[in-house]
Order: structure tokens, then sequence, then C-alpha cells
């Protein structure tokens, strides 16, 4: 039984991995076909940033965007995080929450049409030669990454504990000095994961830019989506090899980071336990 | 108890203020199109002329209900084995899990295609062991497992997580109770894991019926899903009012999906107790 498991486990995972695998293999691959791998060679990547600064202005434009938009949302966000788990009207709060689930339930290309025709018909209505660029991604990125944040800070509000807050108010601090001093520190956790997901959101998004963007402003995954759509291209697999290489870092660094903390988290509660037995 | 501050008061109004611009508001621009012809008069016409769509409705639908399910019946044992293992053994799988979720899916729908491309790694090794040659772009089979590999992880870690949080003094409860190990997992183990079952069901059912990516590089363009619809109806301003419709329509289509299965998740609960 064990075995067994352990085979399937094996067996779906191969699967999930093997065509990346793939990519990555042909990627160094000299004869540019997909049907066998003749010798080793790092062409398609000198290719890649050779041939034009296409590829490169497309990360940029995508950290660009995925920095603002991320931190844009995060700001809008946490308050918005921080008002709902105070206020007394039910339907009030309910009301905010439903609204910060439509762009999550509603499926990506809904939500994408759906802000090309608001920009659209705004940018007719102001006689606006093209209305879509950088600042309609910019608001759409924000837009769709604003509930994940929400969804992450909020549980962090109503985890907190109240009588800290009463005590900071009641001990001479503003309102405002207690959310900087005493309610920030204790949600920070919720507001860092909420701006790394939506960072990450951004980098990743290809459906909803795929409507409200310009052809002047092009992200990494439309990049790909443009340089992809008629043929099969090798400087494209090097450069998915990359992103595969920057994401499996990027985690590999946020989990080890985790478990530094967690472990440094237990030391301290050991050395703390320690004390209070002496 | 203090009265709210006035920072607290105001600390929606930018949430307020964005979301009833750029989340309300943009449904109901596609509300004012679907209902208007371009002269923007009151129609109907949008409406009903989507009955010559109903075979791209009907194959989406057909499509993304049978990548649910194939998802869900690998997805859930695969979970199962997994909540079985060793702390270590999850975390790691966790991440290796996690790790196709971060990768675009551009990427992960085009490597899928390196592989099975005609003349590419799978068919070239079928041709070389004495098979004749065989095509799976532009087939349905290729589409569904575009659906089935894109999303599969969607449906294992909810499901995953679900089975890891599961108190596993029921189960020995079960066991003391006289429940063998199938009636274990089918009256205990099914019944308090649905709610990441139909979390997984959504999480794989929204993105493929609305997918256009993978049936555009995996269907060689002989399918026409929603999702292609849509998109080639929003590339010329003419069409934007039936596009809207479309829209329209599949919204409320998955709406009615995810209501009659959040019916199926309270009934389920109501067992358990």
């Amino acid at each position: 039984m064990k075995f067994l498991s352990k085979f399937y486990i094996g067996l779906i995972f191969l699967i999930l991995y093997a065509p990346i695998l793939v990519v990555i293999l042909f990627s160094f691959n000299e004869s540019g076909n997909l049907s066998h791998f003749s010798t080793f060679t790092l062409n398609w990547y000198i290719e890649l940033f050779d041939d034009n600064d296409e590829a490169l202005t497309a990360l940029k434009n995508s950290l660009i965007l995925a920095v603002s938009s991320s931190l844009i949302a995060t700001t809008i966000g946490t308050l918005a995080a921080l008002g709902i788990s105070r206020a007394k009207n039910r339907y009030y709060r309910q009301t905010l929450e439903s609204v910060a689930n439509i762009p999550m339930m509603n499926p990506d290309i809904v939500t994408g049409v759906s802000m090309m025709l608001l920009f659209v018909g705004v940018g007719a209505a102001i006689g606006a030669k093209s209305s879509l660029g950088f600042w309609t991604m910019l608001i759409a990125h924000t837009t769709f990454n604003l509930p994940y944040v929400i969804l992450q800070v909020l549980p962090k509000f109503r985890q907190m504990d109240r009588n800290l807050t009463e005590a900071a108010l009641d001990l001479g601090c503003t309102p405002m000095q207690t959310f900087f001093r005493v309610e920030l520190p204790s949600i920070m956790p919720g507001i860092l994961s909420g701006l790394m997901m939506s960072f990450t959101l951004s980098l990743d998004d290809f459906v909803i830019s795929h409507f409200v963007s310009s052809p002047d402003f092009k992200t990494l995954p439309l990049y790909i989506y443009t340089q992809t759509a008629h043929e099969v291209k090798f400087s494209m697999y090097a450069l998915c090899s990359i992103m595969i290489l920057a994401i499996l870092l990027l985690l590999i660094a946020v989990n080890v980071a985790g478990s530094m903390g967690e472990r440094r988290a237990r030391k301290k509660a050991h050395k703390a336990l320690k004390g209070g037995v002496r | 108890m203090k009265k709210k501050s006035f920072f607290e008061h105001i600390a929606t109004a930018p949430y307020v203020f964005w979301a009833s611009i750029f989340i309300v508001g943009p449904l109901l621009v596609v509300l004012y199109f679907a209902f208007t012809d371009q002269e923007g008069k009151f129609t109907f016409e949008n409406i009903l002329s989507l009955s010559s769509y109903s075979h791209t409705f009907i194959m989406s639908l057909g499509f993304a209900l049978i990548a649910t399910v194939i998802c869900l019946l690998i997805g859930y044992p695969l979970a199962y084995c997994m909540s079985r293992m060793s702390e270590r053994t999850r975390n790691v799988l966790t991440v290796l899990l996690m790790l196709p979720m971060w990768i675009s899916l551009l990427i992960r729908t085009y490597s899928l295609m390196a592989l099975l491309d005609n003349g590419g790694l799978v068919s070239g090794l079928l041709t070389r062991l004495g098979f004749e040659k065989l095509t799976f772009i532009g087939t349905e089979g290729a589409v569904i497992l575009g659906m089935i590999y894109d999303f599969l992880p969607y449906m294992v870690l909810p499901i995953f997580t679900s089975m890891n949080k599961l108190d596993v003094r029921y189960l020995e409860a079960a066991a003391d109770l006289g429940c063998n190990n199938r009636k274990t997992l089918w009256r205990v183990i099914l019944p308090l894991t649905m709610p990441g079952v139909i979390s997984g069901i959504t999480m794989v059912f929204v993105p493929s019926i609305s997918t256009f990516y993978i049936s555009q590089k995996l269907g060689g363009g002989v399918f026409d899903l929603l999702g292609d619809t849509i998109e080639r109806q929003f590339q010329n301003a003419v069409t934007y009012h039936t596009g809207a419709a479309i829209s329209l329509v599949m919204m409320i289509l998955i709406l009615i999906s995810l209501a009659i299965m959040n019916k199926f998740s309270d009934s389920g609960e109501d067992i358990i107790v």
C-alpha cells in the first residue's frame, strides 16, 4: 500500500514536470527541432538578448507594473481591512467583503473584457485617441490584486488583541500613532504575504493584461504570447527556462526565510520559557 | 466601547472609491453593452442572437466538466496519498505542487505543446517504436489534456490542505467503531474534506470554461471555446455588444454552477452532524 501510493505520487509529479523539463532541455539544443537532441548550445539564450531589446523592455515593464500595482493594492487593501474589521454595520461589512470576492470568482477573461469596455468607453467619452496603455494596466492589476490583499490582512486584524489598542490609547497615543506603532507591527505578516502575492500575481497575469494593454506597453507574458503566436521559437524556450529558474529560486528563498523565521521564533519561545522557570 | 476614531471611519474610503469604479463599474458597463445596440438603444437582440453560439456553450461546458471530473479523479487519491507521508516529505511535496502554480500558464501550456507537437518528442518516440504517425494537436483530447495539466495543482492543493487539517482522532474513532478502511474513506474522510473538494472543483472549472490560450495552442485553432469566441468579439469594436452578451451569460452560468455546488457542500456537512 505504502509502495503503491509512493509510486502514484511519483508518477503524477513526473507527468507534471516532464513538459517543463523538456523545455529546459531543448533550450540548449543546437539543432532547433523538437524530435531529438543534437548538441549542447547557448545560442538561443544569446539570440534572446542579442536580436532586440524587446525582451529586456518587457522584463522592465513587468517589474515596474508589478512593484507599483502591488504597493498601491497593499496600501488600499490594508486600510480597507482595517475599516472592515472595525465597521459596526453588518450589512456594510458584508457588502464590502462580497464586492472584494467578485474579481476572485469571475473568470479572468470577464474581468479583462469588462475593464476594457470601461476604459474604451471613458476614453471615447473624453476623446482620447487610444485609451489603453500603462495606466489602464496599472488600474487593472491593482484591482485584481486588491481582494487578495484584503484576504490576507483581514484575518490578522480579527486575530489582533484589541486590548493592546485600548492600552495604547489610554497611555496617550493618538489613533494614528496607535495604528503605526501597535497595530501595524502585529498585522505585518499579513501585509507582507499580501504584498508578495500581489507582486507574483501581477508578474504572472496574461489574460487580463491581454485585454487592457496596448502594443507600446508589453509585459513579459504578453511578449511571450506574441512571440509564440505562430511558430515554435527556441529563444522562447530559453526565456521560459530563465523564468522557471527565477521562480524556483524565489520559492526556495521564501521557504528558507520562512523556516528560519519559525526556528528563531521557537528559540525565542524556548528562552522565554526557561526564563519563566528560573 | 470606545467610539470609532475619524481615522477608522475614512479607512475604507479609498477602497470603496476604487471598488465602485473599477470592480462594480465594469460589470455595469458589460450589462449596458449586452442590452444595447451600436446606437445605444435598448435591445434584446444580442442575447437572442446567442442561440447561434449554443454549440460553443455546450462544447465549452462539456470540455470543462470532463477536465474537472478527471482532475478530481486523479487529484483526490493524490492528495490522500500525499497526506499519508511523513511531515518532511509532505513539505517537499507541497513546494513541488506549488511551483507549477507559480509558473505562468502560458509557459506551461507552451511546454506541453513542445511535448505533444506533431513531430515533437512523444510522437517521435511513438513513430520510432513502430506506431503510425499520430497527431495530438488539434484533437479534443489535447485540449482537455491541456486543461487537466494546467489546472491539476489547483485541484490537489485545497484537498490536500483539508486532508492535513483532518483530526486523526476521527479516523481512530471510526476504526474503533468498526469501520474498515474503505468505509472510513467514504463515511468520514470524504465528507470532512468536502470543502477542499468544492474549492478544488471551482478552481479548475472556472478557468477551464473560460480559457482561450489552451484551445488556441493545443486545439490548433480547430475548437472555438467560449473564451476564444469572447476574445474574438473584442478585437473589433463592431462586435463588442455580442461579446458583452456572451460574457454576461457565461458569468451567470458560472454563478449558477457555484450555487449548485455550494448547496451540495451544505448537505454534505449535514450528514456529518
